[in-house]
């Protein structure tokens, strides 16, 4: 279904075809990379080939006198010009210093230890490989269990435990349950590190103007305005002078919400040379130096009653965290502790997170951010459980699901699940396999000697990040709006959208609030010199929250054109629809362009009311929003090489109010690829020495076209009371929903082999050896 | 990843590329494997002669029996080529393997031999294929079996100054069928196998098996072939010969296959090519 | 060490000086101005930088500018004309195709030589066509409607 042909009068609920589009499938759009300024010089970054080392000399003399090169700074230069930050607060969390460049020691490959800056980007690499380094190679140590254990190689010297944090959450009688429990099942369960890998890598471009003590950056980035508080903070350089922009961002997935040390490290520059500078990161560099996602090892236990119900969990958590901690580091593992419980009712819980340092990047926020390690841990374990008491997935989960008259419905970590009806999506998948036929069709493949899985998860999730209170900077959003005096609409919203698409559903809110057509609407962002403070687009917050701000700013509006409409028309009360203002006893209107016009050339005014047209509207959430939905796929295995075919892939979820179909089912396809990409081939492996094996898009697997399977996407629908629009967000649902219904599938599929938990990515030569160990035991 | 300075020269005859060459600059193709090594600073050739443009290395044309296909013939024009589908498909269907659309249409079959990447496609059905090698020096001539010319790992039986003119194959009349294991984030071959089954009087009369991806050097499989030749070719005939692929053969091991699943593979894709070229012959 | 190059870019002839090591990609959107195709890798296997050379889909990234000297090249620039897009362009729109929309002036060059070999091409021979480009936004589901649209519309 494509968008629909003939212009409706309403346009929320519609498939409205994207207003962002036009630029970008003609290869007109503005990314960083695009950018070009007079003058403007390039940088290269020289980087750390080794995990751990003592850096004993740099050389940077050769590299001076190349051709073309300006300047070369080491750590020595920058050691004052402020640290990367860390926002996020743990009791007792240590923070290493994270200097712009090394310092005298590096602690990962990739680790930036010089910027050459040069008259292009050709002579500014040739210069990056004149710099002479003298490294001192310490051991490395690049896996958390290891990093952990007595004896291992500090990461940081000063902690020799490699422990930054250790954070611990509690609800109910946990003790009590698993004591009177009938059955406990334990299972050690991975989620592996992953590279986000957004097509576009980061990219920085800063233009110093020091008579005007004015900084303006340009940056692939999904927080404009936070990356300007922290580089105004870390700089020291006046917020209002300094401009922040994000142009077209070729996708995040949280990977650039961070203030990235090159960004702090270009503006130095700039300010340095006095001269505009351009920075691109490679793919290499991306892999190496942008944050990297997931990356536990967990350890479950489920104490259940023989019925099926779920009395308690216990987790303990162990977060490879990398060597730095990066703007949310820390904070992205208490995610996964907070809805550890999933959708399921029990309030006894117990969770212990480590916080390990490791020769590794850091980890940080990947779409989904600790829900998808939570949410692929509990659905293991609630497939484990019912294998267990040989109960069918479905039953064990409906029979322990938070009921429909519990809501709001307060969690054992603390968090109130806002709105569901938990099993609906269940049913829906269920109905649209015919769930007892296929468990019948799955007998008889069994018996013809195929290996055939089903695979169920139901996922709840925590979206529209989020309540202040609960966030490192701030969780609220703002919009604006001006009808300008042809009475032309601009939008102005502090989220940063880089593919979501929200120039078109906002258009759509605007349209329809407002009464009138889309083409009167501009939706504008991502320069901090034009928008209103925001905090970004992150958490699937951008229609949730800043829908919100935005659906607010135009309410506040209405009264206001309802006073110009009043007076215009000489009538003591006006109603406000379809773009006019109408005096109902004389039957006579005024359009809301005619209203625009007079507010602005304010002949007259309405009594108490300022000429013009403009409402800023900066909304806090009452609460997050809780998504939820199933995802059923359909497994075969093949023994002779492990490879595994996805027949079916049904995806059912429940965001709430759907303000553009054709938009959420485009986040579900790409969120399910991210999913499907971790349960099946993607995984960043760093080997004893800290190196990156899979470095390159030449062994880590991205998710191909022709890897993909049709997903067949429909959804239930159920408001979230927390915002009037009823929406809850979707961006990281296909996500967090994929990777446990495809790993439950395949271990469906090989259960009469006696399997029962596999780790991701599920590699055919994983498979392949339990399938062959299998035929050997019964041979 | 930006490549170090070279010159370049486009030569407009074969002899001027044979010359310059002589004198110790480097062939350029297809360039699709040398300048994404060229840009990781891998390879950092000083001076580069461009063969791409060369017309007379651009041609597939049947004589006597065979098909001589000029080292500047892309992957794309192997695959669509019409004549190549009937006479060669097995050629055909490799090419079609080889990287993606876009590969296809730069890179070039001289390119991609000269090479010699382990997991490269082509090796395995020229090595089924028979197939002949023509190396072009500047006064020289040679031409050498594919058995002969693959030597290890990005090592051929090209001298220093020689480059390779034509890929010569016969007119198959075999069932033939090329099977890969693709390495999912490249596309390269973890094992590919490349089969050829000629029947005659309701019995298998020859085979040939190459085989690439398995180990540092493309190879037949001849205990595979002999194991098969008089058999009637039932699905266990096929099996058992499938098995003998790897025999001997030292398997090379990553990320992405162990040695043992390598080898594992080259059964099991050994046996698919069987297959299928039987239904073929 | 800088040779002439002279090539027709979306039907403009042009002639500048390059250094032999200048890529095709870094040549377009640096000397030329088109910025269209982007550079998501340096492996060539991302397919961002897809552009036609004499009527050929390529990598611009792994091809030196000297080596396309005097071909006809055209980038995603150059694909509407008169101000009407291209019906793969329109495809990718219609059928959103696109998100972040970084692989996308790749992605429709691709389309279009996947189309004009195959007019009518079934799901799977779309999918294959589209091994070399990579999309991280969209799951390629509506990528693939999007060609599918296209082929209809007779691209």
């Amino acid at each position: 279904m494509a968008t629909i042909a003939t212009k409706p009068e309403t346009f929320v609920g519609k498939r409205i075809r994207r207003r962002e589009d036009p630029r970008l499938i003609t290869g007109t759009a503005t990314y960083v990379d695009d950018i070009k300024l007079p003058g403007m010089y390039y940088a290269a970054i020289l980087r750390s080939p080794h995990g751990a080392a003592k850096i004993r000399s740099i050389n940077i003399k050769p590299a001076l006198a190349a051709k073309g090169v300006v300047a070369v700074f080491t750590g020595k230069d920058t050691e004052h010009a402020g640290m990367v930050p860390c926002g996020a607060a743990l009791p007792g969390l240590r923070v290493p210093p994270h200097h712009l460049l090394a310092m005298d020691r590096v602690y990962f490959v990739g680790h930036p230890v010089a910027a050459v800056v040069a008259a292009d980007r050709y002579l500014a690499a040739d210069a990056a490989e004149l710099i002479e380094v003298d490294y001192d190679v310490k051991q490395a140590v690049a896996d958390p269990e290891k990093a952990l254990a007595s004896g291992a190689p500090a990461v940081h010297p000063q902690w020799p435990d490699n422990t930054a944090f250790t954070f611990h959450q509690e609800g109910g009688d946990v003790d009590k349950a698993f004591a009177e429990a009938d059955v406990v099942v334990k299972q050690r369960i991975t989620s592996q590190r992953l590279v986000p890998n957004a097509m576009e890598t980061r990219g920085v471009v800063a233009d110093w103007r020091a008579a005007e003590r004015a900084l303006t950056v340009f940056t692939s980035t999904q927080a404009p305005h936070t990356v300007r508080s922290l580089l105004a903070q870390i700089l020291g350089l006046e917020e209002n002078r300094l401009r922040v922009v994000a142009p077209e961002v070729g996708g995040g997935f949280g990977s650039k919400i961070d203030t990235y040390a090159e960004e702090i490290l270009m503006a130095f520059v700039a300010m340095k040379i006095h001269k505009p500078v351009k920075w691109i990161e490679s793919r290499r560099e991306n892999f190496l130096c942008t944050i990297h996602g997931r990356g536990h090892v967990d350890f479950y236990e489920i104490a259940a009653k023989r019925d099926g119900e779920i009395t308690g969990i216990k987790l303990k958590i162990i977060q490879d965290l990398g060597a730095y901690l990066q703007l949310l580091t820390p904070a992205i593992p208490t995610l996964s502790v907070l809805m550890m419980p999933g959708l399921y009712r029990t309030k006894n819980v117990r969770a212990d997170v480590v916080g390990a340092f490791t020769n590794c990047m850091a980890t940080d926020a990947y779409r989904g951010a600790g829900r998808p390690e939570a949410t692929h841990g509990i659905e293991r374990m609630v497939d484990m459980l019912a294998a267990e008491l040989q109960m069918d997935p479905v039953e064990i989960r409906l029979k322990n699901f938070v009921h429909n008259d519990e809501f709001p419905f307060p969690t054992a970590t603390g968090l109130v699940y806002d709105s569901g009806d938990y099993a609906a999506p269940l049913r829906k998948a269920m109905e649209v396999v015919d769930y007892t036929k296929l468990r019948a069709e799955q007998a008889d493949a069994r018996r013809a000697g195929k290996l055939m899985g089903i695979g169920i998860c139901t996922y709840g999730e925590l979206c529209a990040v989020g309540p202040s209170p609960a966030t490192p900077v701030g969780g609220w959003e703002s919009a604006q709006v001006k009808i300008e005096p042809s009475g032309k609409v601009t939008v102005m919203t502090g989220i940063s959208p880089h593919g979501q698409g929200e120039e078109t559903t906002f258009a759509q809110i605007a349209a329809d609030e407002l009464g009138v057509d889309i083409d009167e609407i501009l939706v504008s962002h991502g320069d901090t010199s034009l928008v209103q403070y925001g905090i970004g687009t992150y958490g699937s917050r951008g229609t949730a929250v800043g829908g919100t701000a935005l659906y607010f700013a135009l309410q506040d509006l209405k009264p206001k054109i309802k006073k110009w409409g009043a007076m215009l028309l000489d009538a003591e009360e006006v109603t406000f629809e379809g773009g006019k203002c109408t005096d109902h006893k004389t039957g006579k209107s005024v359009t809301i362009q005619e209203i625009a016009a007079a507010s602005y050339r304010a002949m007259r005014l309405p009594a108490n009311t300022d000429p013009g047209l403009t409402a800023t509207h900066f909304w806090e959430p009452p609460n997050f929003t809780f998504p939820f939905g199933a995802h059923l796929v359909v497994t075969e295995v093949d023994r002779a090489t492990g490879n595994i075919a996805i027949k079916r892939y049904i995806a059912v979820d429940d965001c709430g109010n759907i303000l553009n179909p054709m938009l959420v089912e485009g986040q579900v396809h790409g969120g399910v690829a991210q999913g499907l990409g971790q349960a099946l081939w993607e995984q960043a492996v760093y080997d004893d020495n800290g190196q990156l094996i899979t470095g390159e898009f030449t062994d880590y697997t991205m998710p191909r076209a022709h890897m993909m399977p049709f997903i067949e996407t429909s959804h239930t629908i159920t408001p979230t009371t927390v915002n009037p629009l009823g929406v809850k967000g979707v961006g990281e649902a296909g996500t967090i929903g994929a990777s446990p219904a495809v790993v439950n599938s395949v271990v469906d599929a090989l259960s009469p082999l006696g399997v029962r938990h596999l780790d991701m990515p599920l590699t055919p030569e994983k498979i392949w050896k339990i399938v062959s160990k299998a035929a050997g035991r019964t041979a | 990843m930006i490549s170090q300075s070279f010159e370049y020269t486009a030569p407009k005859t074969l002899d001027e590329a044979l010359g310059l060459l002589a004198e110790g600059a480097k062939p350029l193709a297809g360039g699709q494997s040398l300048i994404p090594m060229m840009k990781l600073r891998l390879a950092t050739p000083e001076r580069l002669v461009d063969l791409a443009r060369l017309r007379d290395l651009n041609y597939i044309r049947e004589q006597g029996g065979n098909i001589h296909i000029g080292a500047t013939t892309t992957h794309y024009e192997v695959e669509s080529s019409t004549m190549l589908r009937v006479k060669c498909p097995l050629l055909s269907a490799t090419a079609a393997c080889i990287g993606d659309v876009q590969v296809r249409n730069v890179g070039t079959i001289g390119g991609s031999v000269a090479h010699a990447d382990p997991a490269a496609d082509y090796p395995a059905t020229l090595q089924a294929l028979e197939a002949r090698v023509v190396l072009k020096g500047v006064k020289t001539e040679r031409t050498v079996a594919a058995a002969d010319f693959f030597v290890d790992t990005f090592t051929t039986a090209l001298e220093p100054g020689e480059i390779v003119r034509e890929i010569v194959v016969p007119v198959d009349p075999s069932g033939t069928s090329y099977q890969k294991s693709y390495q999912p984030a490249s596309g390269f071959a973890v094992v590919g196998v490349a089969a050829r089954i000629l029947k005659s009087g309701g019995k298998i009369s020859q085979v040939r098996i190459g085989v690439t991806g398995l180990s540092n050097c493309s190879y037949r499989a001849t205990a595979t072939e002999k194991a098969l030749e008089g058999k009637a070719g039932s699905a266990e005939d096929l099996r058992a010969a499938a098995a003998l692929v790897a025999q001997g053969v030292e398997a090379n091991s990553d990320l992405h296959a162990s040695a043992d699943y390598r080898r594992h593979l080259a059964t099991v894709y050994a046996e698919r090519a069987l297959i299928a070229a039987l239904a073929k012959a | 060490m800088t040779q002439t190059i002279h090539l027709t870019i979306n039907g403009t002839a042009q002639a500048h000086e390059v250094e032999p090591r200048l890529l095709l990609i870094h040549y377009l959107r640096e000397v030329v101005g088109l910025t269209g195709p982007h550079i998501g890798c340096e492996t060539s296997l991302c397919g961002a930088c897809t552009v036609e050379v004499n009527g050929k889909a390529i990598k611009s990234c792994a091809m030196f500018a000297v080596q396309a000297d005097g071909a006809s090249v055209m980038t995603i620039e150059g694909l509407a004309s008169n101000g009407k897009l291209h019906a793969v362009q329109e495809a990718f729109w219609n059928q959103h195709g696109l998100q972040c929309g970084f692989c996308t002036p790749g992605m429709i060059m691709t389309v279009k030589q996947i189309l004009a070999r195959n007019p009518n091409p079934s799901d799977e021979e779309i999918r294959h066509g589209l091994e070399g480009n990579l999309c991280r936004c969209t799951g390629y589901q509506n990528i693939v409607g999007a060609v599918k649209a296209a082929a209809k519309a007779g691209a």
